[in-house]
């Protein structure tokens, strides 16, 4: 009575060490700018190949910038380096990249699900540990070194232990105004920033089946958050007709024979985990948290915390070294906080219905004196499907700007980034010092919790503005 | 290229801190290289040094008898967060050759073996007490034994710890992981022929 994990895991093995590491096989792999450069510089200098091309896309997304004139100029000479370098790899290797011009480009995590390159079933990694989110079509999905790159270019392959196994059953129904990463927020904060290190952890539960793809990835990318290796859900009718007609995936007969192979991988009944957690969905309050780890969320209408209710020492030293870097009061609401930027979008959070969910609380308001805000789509497709539905006029006409896809200010790495003692109401995925920009503080939010901090300048509890 | 590591007695540098991301062992605008070389100096460049690129007085590895320390002592979960190996590079551009902490991210521990920089688990009151030590006597060394898989204080006490078979090879001998894999290569074309007629549908080309 094996779980999904173990028997999506068994379907890779080629060969197992007698200290139960195992080779697995790696049916997709993912590669951007920033974590592959060096392993195809290495793999070259060894003469060596990539062994299967076709089951590789290169797409560049960190370091590019989001604005209307990035295809004719970049100007910061290392990250036009690093996406040349990534375009002249792809070029030789015989890789499919989704280049800059190319409606497909976004972050690597939005466009690989979209493209339908993501199966229930296979193995996929990406030199990028938001890779967990493609676990959401259930599969194991998981972020890697650029050693491992390396090695799984040439070989197709990697070296790696089993993972202690973790359901997260997550019951109930989800009240207005919360959202699924409301949801995987209250998760991390339960189990720990690092709770999940060394499981696989499976999403379960009436919620979860309810939710479309979309918020599934908004549960599996932040996995990672939790510490966990890789997080999945089993795939259903929701994952299927997601699937059916996208690009990559089978089509006719061998869409009939691959439909009827997933529906064998879901955990068996009666099957055991080494960990059961669950949370009730419908005790869930909006969240956003307040200091710089991502455990650190609370529900919007509590307080900053007071480190001296902490009985732990090191725990209290935390949360004061945070409260310093936040620049925080403990005991002052959270609603009182008020914030200099506004930023939609990240891997987590810039899927079609997380621009839906924010235009719904943006129709006909207006951006707060003092704030920028913008919404940056995750991919091409994604912009491109918004713009037919109207979203970026409701966005533009309520003082957001409208961007092209990329990671921009979820990681400090391209133009978009908070500068020194700025505050942020983030959707993306951490809250790390120095995360979106140097000294810049960051607080995480859902996509409808965010747009509503644009109207008010402050948090803010968003079933208040619905 | 894995580095080989046997044995290291060298100065221990404590951060007493929980959670330590890759994004604060080396922040992501220091990533834009294609290189491997050069990330030392930008090592936890926003606690190391102040706006004005002057060093942080307090930072441990400002203060002098910790400098050019070889091992690193930390709290939990240390290298949590984004996966870039570049937090691996940094360190050891920097000098440093191990880490001592009660737990480690999952991919920051696998990045670190690739590499030749020993990630050492040890019960959490043990790296309690080894920073303790080396706090109240800066520029203590602690040894690292991995043929014998164990850690001395500064005080003599010595700590077991754990490390896979495989990883242990490779690392005393400074192996090419790539070649070892590439020995199965016959293993690994048995299961593309088997994957082919079983699931057709993950070997049709992107
Ligand atoms: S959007 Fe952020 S978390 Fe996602 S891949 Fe890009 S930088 Fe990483």
């Amino acid at each position: 009575m094996p779980t999904i994990i173990k028997k999506i895991w068994d379907r890779h093995v080629v060969t197992e060490r007698p200290d139960g590491t195992c080779l697995l096989y790696i049916d997709r792999h993912l590669v951007h700018e920033v974590t592959s450069p060096q392993a195809f510089e290495a793999l070259r200098l060894a003469g060596r190949k990539v062994r299967r091309p076709m089951s590789l896309l290169a797409v560049p997304d960190h370091n590019v910038p989001t604005s209307a004139d990035r295809l004719e100029r970049i100007e910061d000479p290392d990250s036009r380096l690093q996406i040349e370098t990534l375009r002249e790899n792809a070029k030789e290797a015989g890789i499919a990249l989704f280049d800059m011009d190319d409606i497909r480009q976004g972050i690597v995590h939005v466009t690989g699900p979209e493209n339908g390159l993501i199966l229930p079933g296979i193995t996929a990694v990406c030199g990028d540990s938001h890779t967990s989110t493609l676990g959401a079509f259930g599969a194991i999905a998981f972020g890697i070194g650029t050693s491992e790159v390396e090695h799984a270019l040439a070989t197709q392959t990697l070296w790696q232990k089993r993972p202690r196994e973790m359901r997260i059953t997550v019951t109930g129904a989800m009240g207005a105004g919360v959202s699924a990463k409301d949801v995987i927020l209250a998760i991390i904060a339960k189990i720990g920033a690092g709770g999940g290190t060394g499981y696989a952890i499976e999403y379960a539960g009436e919620a979860v089946r309810r939710m479309s793809m979309e918020e599934r990835l908004t549960i599996c990318n932040m996995t990672i958050e939790a510490g966990g290796r890789f997080g999945m859900v089993a795939p259903d009718e929701t994952t299927f007709s997601y699937l059916n007609g996208r690009p990559a995936a089978p089509k006719g007969a061998q869409w009939e024979s691959a439909v009827a192979d997933w529906k064998t991988l879901p955990t068996d009944d009666g099957a055991s985990f080494d960990r059961e957690e669950s949370i009730d969905a419908s005790r869930i309050d909006p969240q956003v948290t307040w200091g710089t780890s991502p455990e650190d969320a609370l529900p919007v209408t509590g307080f900053v915390p007071d480190p001296s209710d902490e009985p732990d020492p090191r725990k209290r030293e935390r949360m004061e070294r945070a409260l310093r870097y936040m620049d925080l009061r403990p005991g002052m609401r959270l609603t009182d906080i008020p914030v200099d930027k506004v930023f939609i979008g990240s891997c987590t959070n810039a899927r079609i219905e997380d621009l839906r969910l924010a235009a719904g609380v943006a129709r006909g308001r207006k951006v707060a004196d003092g704030v920028t805000a913008m919404v940056v789509p995750g991919s091409g497709l994604v912009k491109r499907q918004a713009e037919e539905e109207g979203l970026d006029r409701i966005f533009l006409e309520a003082g957001f700007q409208w961007r092209l896809p990329g990671c921009s200010m979820c990681l400090g790495m391209n133009p978009d980034r908070l500068k020194p003692g700025e505050r942020c109401a983030s959707t993306s995925n951490r809250n790390f010092e120095g995360r979106q920009g140097p000294g810049g503080r960051t607080h995480l939010m859902s996509p409808m919790m965010a747009a509503a901090a644009a109207f008010t300048g402050r948090i803010t509890d968003v079933r208040e503005e619905l | 290229m894995i580095e080989k590591f046997v044995s290291l007695k060298a100065v221990a540098i404590p951060l007493d801190r929980e959670n330590v991301d890759t994004d604060a062992i080396i922040p992501a605008r220091f990533l834009k290289t294609i290189k491997r070389t050069g990330l030392g100096e930008r090592l936890f460049h926003a606690w190391r040094f102040d706006e004005t690129g002057t060093e942080m007085p307090d930072f441990p590895l400002n203060v002098a008898p910790y400098r050019g320390g070889k091992i690193l002592v930390a709290g939990e979960n240390f290298g949590c967060g984004s996966s870039r190996e570049h937090a691996v590079w940094a360190l050891m551009d920097y000098g440093i050759r191990a880490v001592l902490a009660p737990s480690f991210g999952d991919i920051f521990h696998n990045n670190a073996l690739k590499n030749g920089l020993l990630p050492v688990r040890l019960a959490a009151v043990e790296v309690r007490e080894l920073i303790r030590q080396v706090t109240e006597s800066p520029g203590a060394k602690i040894s690292i034994d991995l043929p014998g898989q164990n850690v001395t204080g500064p005080d003599g006490a010595t700590y077991r710890f754990d490390i896979g078979s495989f990883p242990k090879e490779c690392l005393l001998k400074g192996l090419d992981e790539i070649a070892l894999t590439l020995a199965h290569q016959e293993e690994i074309d048995r299961y593309e022929r088997d994957g082919k007629k079983k699931t057709p549908w993950l070997f049709l080309d992107l």
